[in-house]
């Protein structure tokens, strides 16, 4: 495959690259830029972390779990093009020199690049935007000391890249990089066998931890009619393309608690890759997105070829590992109705900030006149695949808003599911804090901070 | 002064804009070959058949080697000569490591990796505290005994008693690098080894064994690490030796890197603990005996076990004087990784055993249970006084041991600081105050509840091998003035190198920028420790002070005579060296020195005095002096879920006269948060057969940005060391890892909100073990 795109200023033509090769890999071997560190080779410790611009901007991602062809036609910064023609330092650079950010420097140059990233956009939310990078060493506090200084320094001039113009033009780099969800349809309909690569924060760890060899590959980042939100008076509609952190701002609107779930979804590196079809096609029992959409009453939108069907979502996941999905079919697209917000997500992990969840649960419970009008209850990790909790939707429904009703309906859990008991959790605890997450919900919406989580020093 | 000045870390600029180099950046020659291993599925088995093929035939792979194929010694054993580089006929953990593969690309060798086919005849795996003393299978002959006086019957006399026993988890040192080495063949069978490691010389050791070469034939040499924390005191040796053995196999080039999950798996941990405890004590908190056992989980081999329990049991007092106890201690030999060397080395697992019964007297009592950590202290020193003090010995005033001041084992508490430190504390955390706004915040709140919670370290600074506890330093002067730095101490972040060259350039009276920091090279400073138990800075800081004063006499003697000057008129300051009325510059002086041939190269020494122990008695002075340091913490946990967050950390911490406030601070800061994690998110899973189920972090949490406290207020005592130490400075890189002694505290304080009983929690105090906890305490139990 043919691909072209910016690093560090300078135009880069590849020809015949191994469709998985990573980024990282390529940085380091091929071109000897051995600044952006291999931590975990995961996507999970952020050591790797670059700096992609395309035409939404500039975007922190994982050089470990990207592979090439994902960047066509985009710039890519890596942490030796930070700094000035002249070497002078960018502002976290000097901010994190002069705030004593770095200690065995392995994690820095990730952290930098997330820094850049989160000054050139002007964020301020610096343990959201650093989430995804771990350092063992400084316990954080001096980090975010220098994030804090540097963020009102401005940006310097030489890092405004712009994406790869020429890429437009070779708009089909080949079968693998279809240029649009009507090519994707033929290729895929052509060779069903083929795994399709959306943001490879999953099918990424396939290549880099199973070591598998996946041939064919169908890169679906040049599908731009596969991306974005549409809402309307009666529906929001999610392509199947949209990154997680897009889709977490439109929900930070429409469904705070779902908005507030994803940004403790992984990471900003992880979300600006990671796709909400990638999230439901991988058919994950512990993806975070399918409870809350499950919740929200979703319906899924399936195309093989020209044949488009529609299912809801919870229909599409039939048992562990398997989903009602053909050969030659993917996901087009989620949908759920506009309503008001009844919806809360309670993500329960080991630790608050990216991690995978032990239970998801996502309540979506409508009460008029003081009695449940409808409820709608979903969860991750409580089974092989994302479930709706039906008796304790039936036990909630027509009944009074009031404690007795949640004790009652707390019984319904343990008709309704037999959790495992893994490295996150026991099983007891999975049910149990279930039912808790119920109580939760309740208590929030008759007043009052629930969650450790918005409690002050 | 170049000392006490808060300069960054020297590599600062090369860490923010990627040109810091660590093993794996280091340019290779062509054709160089990259090395894996084949790991053993099973914990234990008798190997019954070793197909290989597949791996000899897969794309890249040069050559693939065997425990047969191994010229020399299969050993990278730290310590027993127990621990095969290849496994021979059996194998010990899931994870140990059976062939190794050569290729000619990492991808390819870890591909390759994976095909072998290896057949086990299976054998019972000893995987728990149970099975392990049911077979009695451990570490020297029976459990190790310390301890003073009559404890049984003094406990059963006192007024009241607590006992108890819980489970303390190991960790997982993610280090952000993980193991590297690369090996480069030299002329005449010599092999240059650049290793990610903390000890240069049992690198070069093992090297020199597997090679069957004297160890004049290898020379090791590493820059820096990316983070160390113990787990590459001894753990780096595999894939050292195995570079080593496949460059002398090959003639070519070998690098070898784990894969994180690959470390995960193969690499030891933090030793996981259990502790029962029996204590006897007065109505007003104070302590009359204590009855300790440590059951400590050991892994397959001994690599550093017994030095790590050692001070587990002499840590076992922290702060307090024990009038009579006992400490029992179990090394259990079980087949999981081997259990290594983790900052603060046992003594963390010794001190929250002591923190635990202080916890559980104060909650038996209902007292606070600062006050009844302030009862137990140690006594003050004789003189006692307010920081800072000058250096008098102490001793000078009575040979007799105070009571009151002893350890268990022996040696006399010369320099407690915790009474001056904890009021301190006190004051600036606003305990009092915020102890009783909890209490009423927890009155009214039945889901959030809060907790807050106290606790001091005393750590004891030394090698307990007695022997380890020297250093060497190599200094030379170039006729331009310039400085080359060499010790025998390791970079793995902690700001050691900027530290010394601040005591090189102090020296010398030059700026910083005159002196190079060089990679640590046992080609240039022999027979090194390990660069741990804190004692880098102590230790090559003595050995490079000496190296430059040596150079420095000798220049002064020659220029003295040189202007017909005394000696003692000769001084150097501000880049200048000043004789007499004369005066020249650094340069000019080293100039004229080189012109005058006198020899500008020297090396240095340094032993510690005053340390001499008996580990089997468990008497003497294993401890040149101790560091010590407080803290408070103050947590939130929602009892519905056990979700929990560390609102506000209060540190306090003694680091002498620091040579670097900032590189300390970081110390401080950092260690803190490591040492919240290993009690709170970071736990470790074993699966019923005896596999990590938490090899990567998508399953193992070590705190993330957001888990630091959202205040977090970091202070240095100030006090000057009273032992004499470089500039009176005190080791930093251990001792504060144990303040996050407090935050587990704190939870169990929360927890304690939620009914009568004591809440007596495991750790980490994963959310799931707190809600756990939350229920006991409400049932009563």
């Amino acid at each position: 495959m043919d691909i072209t795109f910016l690093l560090n200023g300078e135009t880069v033509d590849l020809t015949g690259v191994a469709p998985t090769v990573t980024l990282l890999d390529w940085l380091r071997e091929d071109r000897g830029l051995t600044g952006t560190k291999e931590g975990c080779n995961e996507g999970d410790c952020g050591a790797c972390t670059v700096m992609v611009t395309d035409q939404g901007g500039p975007k922190a991602l994982n050089a470990c779990i990207l592979f090439l062809p994902q960047l066509h036609g985009k710039a890519i910064r890596t942490v030796e093009g930070v700094s000035g023609p002249e070497g002078d330092l960018h502002p976290v650079q000097q901010a994190m020199i002069d705030h004593h950010g770095s200690q065995c420097g392995f994690c820095t140059p990730g952290f930098i690049m997330s820094m850049a990233v989160g000054h050139q956009t002007g964020a301020t939310d610096h343990d959201t935007q650093l989430a995804g990078n771990l350092c063992r060493c400084t316990g954080y506090a001096p980090i975010i000391r220098a994030a804090k200084a540097a963020a009102d320094v401005p940006a310097p001039d030489w890092l405004r890249d712009a994406p790869e113009a020429r890429a437009d033009a070779s708009a089909e780099a080949g079968r693998a990089l279809p240029g649009s969800s009507d090519a994707l349809a033929r290729a895929y309909e052509q060779h069903p066998n083929a795994t399709l690569v959306a943001g490879a924060t999953d099918v990424g760890l396939w290549v880099t931890k199973q070591l598998r060899d996946l041939d064919p590959v169908i890169f679906l980042n040049r599908c731009d009619d596969l991306k974005g939100v549409e809402i309307d008076a009666d529906c929001v509609r999610i392509g199947a393309m949209t990154d997680m952190e897009d889709l977490r701002a439109v929900m930070a609107d429409l469904h705070p608690s779902y908005g507030e779930m994803i940004r403790r979804y992984a990471s900003v590196q992880v979300r600006n890759a990671a796709t909400i079809g990638g999230n439901i096609a991988n058919g994950s029992p512990i993806g975070d997105n399918p409870p809350a959409l499950i919740a929200l009453g979703a319906s899924l939108h399936l195309r093989k070829g020209d044949t488009r069907r529609e299912m809801p979502l919870e229909a599409f996941f039939l048992d562990y590992g398997k989903q009602d999905r053909l050969p030659g079919e993917f996901v087009e697209a989620i949908s759920f109705p506009r309503q008001p917000d009844r919806l809360k997500c309670y993500k329960l992990s080991k630790r608050f900030d990216q991690d995978i969840s032990a239970v998801c649960g996502c309540f979506n419970i409508t009460v008029t006149d003081g009695t449940v009008a409808e409820a709608r209850v979903a969860f991750g990790g409580m089974a092989g695949i994302p479930k709706r909790a039906r008796h304790v939707e039936v036990a909630l429904e027509g009944q009074p808003w009031e404690a007795a009703t949640i004790t009652m309906a707390q019984a319904g859990f343990e008709q309704d599911f037999t959790p495992l008991g893994d490295m996150r959790a026991s099983a007891a605890y999975r049910l149990e804090t279930a039912k808790a997450m119920l109580e939760r919900y309740f208590a929030e919406d008759i007043g009052g901070a629930q969650s450790v989580l918005e409690i002050a020093p | 002064m170049s000392v006490t000045i808060p300069l960054p870390h020297d590599a600062a600029r090369m860490h923010v804009t990627g040109t810091a180099r660590y093993v794996d950046d280091i340019p290779t020659p062509a054709g160089s070959l990259h090395l894996a291993f084949g790991l053993s599925p099973i914990a234990r088995g008798r190997i019954t058949g070793l197909d290989l093929d597949a791996v000899r035939a897969a794309p890249g792979v040069v050559a693939v080697m065997t425990a047969k194929d191994l010229p020399f010694a299969n050993d990278v054993s730290p310590s027993a000569h127990d621990e095969p580089l290849l496994a021979e006929d059996e194998v010990f953990y899931a994870g140990q490591p059976v062939f190794l593969v050569v290729a000619t690309s990492h991808l390819a060798a870890r591909k390759a990796a994976r095909l072998g086919d290896m057949r086990f005849e299976d054998l019972p795996a000893i995987l728990t505290i149970e099975q392990a003393l049911a077979a009695d299978s451990r570490f020297e002959d029976g459990p190790r005994v310390y301890g003073r006086g009559d404890v049984g019957p003094a406990i059963a006399a006192a007024p009241r008693q607590v006992e108890g026993e819980f489970e303390l988890g190991g960790q997982e040192h993610f280090y952000l690098e993980g193991q590297v080495a690369l090996a480069l063949p030299q002329e005449g069978g010599d092999m240059v080894v650049h290793s990610s490691t903390q000890h240069p010389t049992e690198i070069q050791h093992k090297v020199a064994e597997a090679l069957g070469v004297p160890m004049h034939g290898v020379r090791v040499e590493i820059r820096r690490m990316g983070g160390g924390f113990g787990g590459k005191e001894s753990q780096g040796n595999a894939l050292a030796v195995a570079c080593a053995v496949a460059a002398r196999a090959t003639g070519r080039t070998c690098k070898m890197r784990y894969d994180r999950d690959d470390d995960m798996t193969i690499t030891g941990k933090r030793h996981a603990f259990r502790i029962a405890y029996r204590a006897g004590f007065e109505d007003d908190g104070r302590l009359i005996g204590v009855d300790f056992t440590h059951y400590a989980i050991c892994g397959w081999a001994m690599d550093l076990s017994l030095p790590v329990a050692d001070r587990a049991m002499l840590h076992a007092d922290n702060a307090y004087y024990l009038p009579t106890v006992r400490i029992e201690s179990h090394r259990l030999k079980t087949n999981t990784q081997s259990a290594t060397a983790y900052r603060g080395f046992g003594g963390p697992q010794g001190m929250v055993g002591i923190e635990r019964v202080m916890d559980h007297i104060a909650h038996d009592l209902g007292l606070d249970p600062v006050l009844v950590r302030q009862r137990n202290y140690y006594a003050a020193p004789v003189g006692g006084g307010a920081a800072p003090r000058p250096s008098a010995s102490p001793r000078g005033i009575s040979n007799k041991k105070e009571a009151g001041r002893v350890t268990p084992y022996g040696m006399e508490v010369e320099d407690f600081e915790l009474q001056g430190m904890t009021n301190a504390l006190m004051e600036s955390s606003g305990y009092a105050a915020r102890r009783a706004a909890i209490a009423a915040w927890n009155a009214d709140n039945a889901v959030i509840k809060k907790g807050i919670a106290f606790s001091p370290v005393k750590f004891g600074i030394s090698f307990t091998l007695t022997h380890l506890n020297q250093a060497g330093a190599l200094v030379h002067v170039y006729q331009d003035g310039s400085v080359h730095l060499n010790h025998g101490g390791t970079e793995m972040g902690q700001g050691l190198f900027q530290k010394v060259a601040q005591v090189a350039a102090d020296r010398f009276g030059i700026g910083l920028e005159a002196v190079k920091i060089t990679a640590t090279d046992t080609g240039k400073v022999p027979n090194t420790s390990a660069t741990a138990a804190s004692s880098g800075s102590d230790l090559n800081g003595m050995a490079v002070k000496a190296a430059c004063d040596t150079i420095r006499d000798r220049m002064a003697a020659f220029l003295a005579e040189r202007a017909q000057a005394d000696v003692s008129d000769v001084r150097f300051a501000d880049g200048r060296v000043f004789v007499g009325a004369d005066e020249m510059s650094f340069a000019e002086a080293a100039a004229a020195a080189y012109q005058g041939r006198i020899s500008l190269s020297a090396t240095g020494f340094y032993k510690t005095p005053k340390v001499a122990w008996d580990r089997i008695k468990g008497e003497g002075r294993p401890f040149f002096y101790f560091a010590y340091g407080c803290a408070v913490t103050e947590v939130a946990i929602d009892t519905r879920t056990g979700e929990n967050r560390i609102l506000r950390a209060d540190l306090l911490h003694d680091a002498g006269a620091s040579l670097n406030p900032a590189l300390d601070i970081g110390q401080v800061e950092g260690a803190y948060v490591q040492g919240a994690g290993w009690l709170t998110t970071e736990e470790l899973v074993w699966d019923d057969a005896g596999r990590l189920r938490t090899h990567a972090p998508s399953t193992y949490k070590i705190p993330a940005c957001s888990d630091r406290p959202d205040v977090f207020n970091v202070g240095l005592w100030g006090a000057v060391n009273r032992e004499d130490t470089i500039y009176r400075s005190k080791a930093v890189g251990e001792p504060p890892f144990m303040l996050g002694i407090s935050a587990w505290l704190a939870l169990s304080d929360a927890v304690a909100a939620c009914g009568t009983a004591y809440p007596a929690m495991d750790a980490p105090a994963t959310a799931e073990e707190v809600w756990r906890a939350v229920r006991r305490v409400r049932d009563g139990v």
